[in-house]
């Protein structure tokens, strides 16, 4: 059966089909944000040197590999965007973009609360730490430079300039405890397998599922408001059901 | 096991519940700001289209 993708990557399409998935997104991260959140604390046993502390691990990890992997589906949404002109694709980065920051804020915060009793410090300038305030200031950079611009389609562009400028730090941020004698600790999590405890593998990878699919549906519903507001002078804004009430 | 033990997490409980508490809000106030969004857009859309038509229905007057 041929699909034709085209056909969503017009706004018109995208609106109905994003308005359909959101629930699908939206519910399994409820849930498995609950079974997450029940294995992180009554499942996973106390971490022999780190104590009770470790357990902000199931919030700081996701939000940390997500505040990334956001950054570079963003950028590469808005290099789309940029290189074959299409409105949905920069669409997409700006709808990330918020979000993004908000992950890279929560791991900066986490990180803060679980550096203090483990390092006796809330911060240190420290290789990892750093990258990641700089992801953090990235975000807000593109958020403003969008902001900043009144013609969205010049907005898109400018945007996606910086976002793929700054996509150079994602790596820096990843293998900062391997190239820097930092303070922050290395993987425990590798390809070659693992020393973690698999209950609490378990409550990490369920919180990144969860939290995953909570970017998606929060990407989604705000989309369609970008949609909305870029295409309000089309015939199909128009006609909708929601507007014409 | 009881919960006010469960709670102060071996004195960990601040940064562990202040780990929680600080991103649960946070996404919290994300959802809602982003459902908000939505309808503001959809308001100032619908009076949009009611300006239009008044300003249609006037020139059809003339």
């Amino acid at each position: 059966m041929a699909i034709n993708w085209f056909k969503y990557s017009a706004p018109s399409t995208f609106y109905v089909l994003a308005g359909k998935l959101i629930p699908w997104f939206a519910w399994p991260a409820a849930i498995l944000f609950f079974v997450g959140m029940y294995i992180g604390f009554f499942v996973a046993p106390t971490d022999a040197v780190q104590s009770e502390a470790y357990r902000i691990i199931f919030i700081h990890v996701p939000a940390s590999i997500l505040s990334m992997i956001i950054y570079l589906v963003m950028a590469g949404y808005a290099a789309l965007g940029l290189v074959f002109n299409t409105r949905l694709s920069s669409m997409m980065a700006t709808a990330l973009a918020p979000t993004g920051a908000l992950f890279a804020f929560i791991s900066l915060w986490t990180g803060a609360l679980w550096g203090k009793p483990m390092w006796g410090a809330w911060w240190v300038w420290d290789a990892r730490l750093t990258s990641e305030l700089i992801l953090l200031f990235l975000y807000l950079g593109f958020i403003a430079l969008q902001a900043s611009i009144e013609d969205p389609r010049r907005a898109d562009r400018a945007g996606a300039l910086l976002a793929i400028v700054g996509s150079v730090n994602v790596p820096i941020i990843y293998f900062s405890v391997q190239w820097w004698n930092t303070l922050h600790q290395g993987s425990t999590i590798k390809l070659s397998g693992t020393s973690m405890h698999i209950a609490m593998q378990q409550a990490m990878f369920t919180m990144l599922a969860a939290m995953w699919l909570y970017v998606i549906t929060v990407a989604l519903m705000r989309v369609r408001s970008i949609i909305l507001e870029r295409e309000r002078n089309t015939q199909w804004v128009a006609d909708l059901a929601e507007v014409k009430q | 096991m009881n919960w006010t033990e469960f709670f102060a997490m071996k004195g960990y409980g601040l940064y562990v519940w202040g780990s929680y508490g600080a991103a649960l809000l946070v996404l919290v106030i994300e959802i809602i700001l982003v459902r908000h969004k939505r309808k503001l857009t959809l308001q100032q859309l619908r009076l949009k289209f009611v300006a239009e038509n008044q300003m249609r229905d006037a020139e059809n007057m003339e």
